[in-house]
């Protein structure tokens, strides 16, 4: 046992603790639901050992490796709990072996138990969690909320903030979801190969949920709701070191790295949203767009056909990419549209398939495919397919027409700075027919 | 917020040019611990450095630069790597820290990396090339 310097007073301790547990919940949660096979027990056995530690850490100090500390509490836990229960009989002896083993790791040197941690055994109890927690018995809300909860090691307070819902509101769909779990008798496995792909599917489309509930905020605690979109990507690239031949894994990390990047050019100084074109490409994180381009190569190295994450975030690349908006390289960026309208197809992606052909081949043809949009019935309140139809007819001359559009656009969107822009774009219109 | 992860190994200040971990086990020990920030997503990059002895230092005396080829006698501690994570929280860095397999003669020094967004808004609109700067440099 050993308290370093500067970790001795109470609320350093505490401080560490609560890192020691965001670095290492996830996988104790993992490796004791392989033992209970059930996410709910698991979670609460990693919660006794994180409370045994509260207890004994300030006294004792923080042990040489916390990790297998807490492992080991977790799992005596869980063997206490098997053996007065019912699968005791079966499973005892197994984990106790399992529990010996995990006694001499608490003592063994620091190489030996990384080593040990990095055994494929933990990645697949992490894997298993993931596909746990996003298993499509539950709903969206819920996978969300046990995602953060039990591969974030966020507090459910943390996750209410985020996504400013109230705390009740968490804590239940939580609850929820673990007992949805145990009642559906979800095993807890990585799926097999043919259920794969519909699987990963549904644990991709939670981390990027978690991402754009994250990006697209325009309310709330601004110091959370960037945690949010950090917290995604770090779940992104523990999904991806666990399954490196996926390349849509590394597809969304990439694109969620690179629309990152242009976090802080997004808003002006007023607060106002600013659009891509018109952002200080300066302030673009480079840092991120590097990362966002290793990922893509990655995903490309892999070869096979893109899947849509991956064609997102090869468009987000054409634009991290150019240096200034004029060195965009729009017919890429178009044929890179019409390959996502393929596999992808919704009225969305269409309308921005649009304005690529406009911007790569003119006006004209980009309106041929917002036209045939127009009876689209889920657009019909999209305030985007106007304002969009508009510019692209002021741009052909066709004022008259384009200033309907735009008046039509103002009366659609519900954001008042929005609205201002596009009467003032309407304005314009009438002006110059006179 | 990210943070650099300084790796300060004492008497790297006078290592002989060329000298490279040889360590098998030790090396082996550092790559598991470079894995195991990867597969927790905090990982963004870590390098090692050649040792002093094949470096140079540029100073200033008078505002006028001068160039001294290493060794340099004076030094004290020198940069031997460094990582750089994304984590939380200050404390979640120094923890990470914590769990580096080092040695006896080393130090890790926990540093967090300034963003534009720490700057006040003044100085921020000075900086505003600066990304791109980055992105010259590395590119």
């Amino acid at each position: 046992m050993g308290a370093p310097e500067g970790r001795g007073d109470k609320a350093a301790i505490h401080r560490t603790i609560e890192a020691v547990w965001r670095i290492e919940s996830a996988r104790i949660i993992a490796t004791v639901a392989r033992m209970v096979r059930d996410v709910g027990l698991a979670e609460e056995l990693a919660q006794d050992a994180l409370v045994s530690a509260l207890e004994q850490w300030p006294g004792a100090g923080v042990p040489d490796n916390p990790a297998a500390w807490l492992t080991a509490v977790a799992k005596r836990r869980a063997l206490d709990r098997l053996r007065h229960g019912q699968l005791a009989e079966r499973k005892a002896p197994e984990i106790g072996r399992e529990l010996d083993a995990q006694h001499e790791m608490a003592q063994a040197d620091f190489a030996e138990a990384v080593d040990a941690a990095l055994d494929d055994d933990i990645g697949d109890d992490l894997l298993r969690l993931v596909f746990t927690a996003c298993h499509p018995v539950l709903s969206t809300d819920a996978r969300v909320a046990l995602t953060l909860r039990l591969m974030g090691g966020l507090a459910t307070d943390e996750i209410a903030r985020a996504f400013l819902v109230p705390e009740a509101t968490v804590a239940q769909r939580i609850v929820r979801a673990k007992r949805t779990l145990l009642e559906a008798r979800v095993p807890f496995e990585v799926p097999r190969r043919h259920d794969l792909e519909a699987r990963l599917a549904s644990v991709l489309e939670v981390l990027y949920l978690i991402f754009n509930e994250g990006y697209s905020a325009t309310a709330g605690d601004d110091w959370m709701r960037p945690a949010l979109c950090e917290e995604a990507m770090r779940l992104g690239r523990i999904v991806a070191e666990l399954m490196p031949d996926a390349s849509e894994v590394h597809g969304l990390v990439a694109l969620m790295e690179i629309q990152a990047s242009r976090t802080a050019a997004r808003v002006g100084a007023s607060g106002e949203p600013v659009l891509l074109l018109e952002q200080n490409r300066a302030r673009w994180d480079q840092m991120l767009i590097r990362r966002g381009l290793a990922g893509l190569a990655r995903a490309e190295a892999l070869g096979g056909a893109f899947g849509p994450y991956a064609l997102q975030a090869a468009i987000a690349a054409c634009h991290g990419r150019a240096r200034t908006a004029d060195d965009t390289d729009w017919p890429r960026i178009a044929a890179l549209y019409d390959a996502l309208a393929e596999l992808s197809p919704s009225p969305i992606v269409e309308l921005n398939r649009a304005v690529a052909l406009s911007m790569a081949f003119g006006p004209a043809a980009g309106l041929e495919v917002v036209d045939a949009l127009m009876g689209e019935p889920a657009l019909q309140a999209y305030h985007l397919l106007p304002a969009v139809r508009g510019d692209l007819l002021l741009k052909l001359g066709r004022r008259d027409e384009a200033r309907r559009e735009f008046d039509r656009a103002a009366s659609l969107t519900r954001n008042t700075r929005e609205r201002t822009l596009l009467l003032a774009r309407a304005r314009a219109c009438a002006a110059s027919e006179s | 917020m990210r943070f650099m992860l300084l790796m300060i190994p004492h008497g790297y200040e006078t290592a002989a040019p060329g000298t490279i971990p040889d360590d098998v086990d030790a090396v082996a020990a550092m790559m598991a611990y470079n894995e195991s920030m990867q597969k927790a997503g905090v990982l963004i990059s870590c390098d090692g450095l050649h040792p002093p002895s094949m470096g140079a230092r540029v100073s200033f005396p008078g505002r006028k630069p001068k160039v001294v080829d290493g060794p340099f006698a004076e030094a004290k501690e020198v940069l031997g790597g460094y990582w750089i994570i994304d984590v939380p929280s200050r404390a979640d860095a120094i923890e990470w820290a914590t769990r580096c397999p080092g040695s006896e003669n080393e130090v890790i020094e926990v540093r967090q990396i300034q963003e534009i967004a720490d700057f006040p808004p003044d100085v921020q609109a000075l900086t505003t090339e600066f990304a791109s700067m980055q992105a010259a440099k590395k590119a």
